[in-house]
């Protein structure tokens, strides 16, 4: 029984690219998940409480509809996805794999990205279900290519700045009770941009309208995800 | 244990007659406004106090980024500190708005975007401290405070960005209630010179607290450290 | 292998290492016992690279620590009692994926030399969580062997395991040594250490307090020298 390799190439423990540990981190998020299912099905199934929930507390009828889409679907996504994020986290912080991953030979920052993109996959797949879903449910037409557009760049801006600050909260004694009063305060400003350029693109509005949303909505991306870059290391670091 | 400075005593005793000096400019060298009647007194002491609580968050941030450059545990004790006075003047600040409202706007709240730029900041405020008090060791529970003060610092002008360009592109609400437009007045020579007055002695009174607390926080440090001596 | 000088850590205001001074020549077998606070898993955490030391130098495979990591984790393997495995992935994908991680040429090759090391080929399909803890840290060996490390470090890794799982674990651990590796383990589990070790070093209050070659401890030695060293360093009535 030999521990050195007995194949013809010799082992050479090198240390993957950049890329190559973000693909490996995002790999082994979906493999766990698409196995487990458990964070996608709370995500979704939580998401359609929220909408039933709106229903009821709004009473949702055809006319105001219209206006409020765009809110109804934000809060659905951003209480939604903070579970995933959560939950996506806990996974790495309760077996103590965090420690797993920081052992191997990459930048933290790879490991930060990896995580990110998952959630964002986890965070688009739920979108991408609960979006004909609430088209059906209130007779809407939700397939808009600037209101995706606009899903896309603002479940990207929550998830980056989510899965630092998730990292953070799973740290902490109080961490399930932890990351919705760290997260919301910090996102208000990309949750207002994002809600008014689906609501401008949903009401048809013409694009001088959608601009300065959209803008935002890219300036927050870029200064959240530098941000992040900049920090993550100081979070995992001990 | 060191001794209370001098200079604090200073600040201590020019603090107290200070504010007592502005107290008496806003209710008696300051003119009555003409429109809004004696409530636009709150004015003053409002604008001061937001003043201190916005410029004590960016205290936190050079505190926060200066602490993770150094991991010295003095911009830990800095950053807290500011962050916690920030707290108290922020709050001061919401509340005498809010007095100043109910006459002027005939309500005690709005949702523009200072009002709610200024919710958000204590809402961060108050985040931080949770987020300390979640995390038993004390080198991760600094770094930490120091990530979040700076993602919630950047964070306070993009909600004021973001509510700001929404009001005025929104076809409903451009016109209607504009902030700035209702409740808005000159000021007199005197007016102004009772603002920057006030503005100046909160800053004062803003500067000797954070002393203080950073002193407690230092004691605190020193107990701790003693306490330790005995047991090893 | 490793070199570390006048290493100190602190959490706070809290001293865990006081200026500790330690060194292992290639291929030493290094036992690190020591009463419970002692600061050992501190030390082996700063050596694996999570931790960052206070002050001091750290020197690991001629890489210095923290400047350097990422250069000295490619050379590490980290085992400790928790086995740092995905539950909802299977022990080839959990090795597929620690691989990844390190670059390892010729992957599914070396997944299945590994799987033969730790006696799971039969169950490498299965998931994790499925796995008894013996098997769990059987193949968290394989995980922190997976990239052929020159350095082993090993926390406490019997903790939790029963007779059987400990003494196919003392199997793994003594083919996994044999060839030339250099190990640093934790223990609190005298005999264990005896067992395997070729040095044993004791830490205590944040330092090194002694160290002893296999051959110089007399069999059934080991223990005296234990109780030696710590009656010196405390209070003899601590001592329990």
């Amino acid at each position: 029984m030999s521990v050195k390799s007995t194949s013809v190439k010799p082992i050479t423990a090198r240390a993957p690219s950049f890329l190559q540990a973000v693909g490996a981190v995002v790999r082994k998020d979906l493999a766990s998940e698409f196995r487990s299912r458990e964070l996608l099905s709370a995500m979704f199934l939580f998401a359609l409480l929220v909408i039933l929930i709106f229903n009821f507390a709004l009473e949702l009828n055809a006319r105001e509809r219209g206006e409020i889409t765009a809110g109804v679907l934000w809060v659905t996504f951003v209480f939604a996805g903070q579970l995933g994020l959560n939950r996506s986290m806990a996974i790495e912080k309760d077996r103590n794999c965090l420690d797993g991953l920081l052992l191997a030979p990459v930048d933290r920052s790879a490991i930060y990205f990896g995580k990110m993109l998952a959630n964002l996959l986890f965070m688009l797949i739920v979108e991408a279900i609960v979006l004909p879903i609430y088209s059906i449910l209130y007779n809407v037409n939700l397939f808009h290519p600037g209101l995706i557009l606009v899903i896309i760049l603002g479940s990207l801006g929550y998830v980056t700045i989510g899965t630092l600050l998730a990292t953070m909260a799973v740290y902490a004694r109080t961490r399930d009770i932890l990351l919705p009063i760290l997260l919301f305060p910090v996102v208000v400003p990309l949750l207002i941009a994002a809600v008014r350029a689906s609501s401008a693109f949903l009401q048809n509005l013409s694009m001088e309208f959608v601009w300065p949303s959209l803008n935002l909505l890219i300036v927050f991306n870029l200064i959240f995800i530098a941000v992040s870059y900049m920090t993550f290391d100081f979070i995992v670091e001990e | 244990m060191e001794t209370k400075p001098r200079l604090l005593t200073i600040l201590d005793w020019s603090s107290i007659i200070l504010f007592l000096f502005a107290t008496g400019m806003v209710f008696i060298y300051a003119p009555m406004e003409a429109v809004l009647g004696n409530v636009q007194r709150v004015f003053y002491f409002h604008v001061a106090a937001g003043w201190v609580g916005m410029v004590a968050l960016g205290v936190a941030v050079v505190a926060a980024i200066a602490y993770l450059r150094t991991s010295d545990r003095k911009w830990d004790i800095i950053g807290l500190a500011s962050i916690e006075i920030g707290l108290v003047f922020s709050f001061i600040n919401i509340i005498s708005g809010a007095i100043w409202a109910r006459p002027i706007w005939n309500t005690w709240w709005t949702w523009d975007p200072r009002l709610v730029t200024a919710t958000i900041m204590e809402l961060i405020y108050l985040a931080y401290l949770m987020l300390r008090q979640g995390i038993e060791d004390p080198d991760r529970r600094a770094r930490f405070g120091a990530v979040y003060a700076i993602v919630g610092f950047l964070s306070v002008p993009l909600s004021f960005f973001s509510i700001r360009i929404w009001r005025t592109i929104h076809p409903t609400v451009v016109g209607s209630s504009d902030a700035g437009a209702e409740g808005a007045f000159d000021m007199t020579p005197r007016m102004l010179q009772t603002f920057f007055f006030s503005l100046f002695v909160f800053t004062i009174i803003g500067i000797d607290l954070i002393w203080h607390r950073i002193r407690l926080g230092r004691l605190e440090d020193d107990v701790e450290q003693r306490k330790m001596q005995v047991m090893a | 292998m490793i070199e570390v000088r006048k290493l100190i850590k602190r959490f706070g205001l809290k001293y865990v290492l006081r200026g500790l001074d330690f060194e292992v020549e290639q291929g030493e077998f290094v036992a690190l016992i020591g009463p419970n606070g002692a600061g050992k898993t501190t030390f082996l955490r700063i050596l694996s690279s999570l931790s960052r030391p206070s002050m001091g130098e750290v020197m690991l495979a001629g890489y210095r620590l923290p400047h350097q990591a990422a250069a000295v984790r490619s050379q590490l393997g980290v085992l400790s009692h928790q086995p740092l495995l995905y539950g909802d992935l299977s022990a080839e994908e959990n090795l597929t994926f620690f691989g990844r991680m390190y670059a390892v040429s010729d992957l599914e090759t070396r997944i299945g030399e590994v799987l033969e090391l730790v006696g799971l080929k039969k169950r490498r399909r299965d998931l994790v969580r499925t796995f008894s803890r013996g098997m769990q840290q059987r193949l968290a060996i394989g995980r922190s062997v997976i990239h052929d490390p020159q350095i082993l470090l090993l926390d406490e890794p019997y903790t939790g395991l029963d007779q059987d799982a400990s003494s196919m674990l003392d199997d793994v651990l003594k083919a996994v040594t044999a060839e030339g590796r250099t190990v640093v383990m934790t223990s609190h589990d005298l005999a264990r250490a005896a067992d395997l070790a070729s040095r044993f070093d004791i830490l205590s209050r944040g330092v090194i307090a002694a160290s002893a070659l296999h051959a110089d401890i007399p069999p059934d030695g080991l223990l005296a020298f234990y109780r030696r060293t710590i009656n010196q360093e405390e209070e003899p009535a601590l001592v329990s």
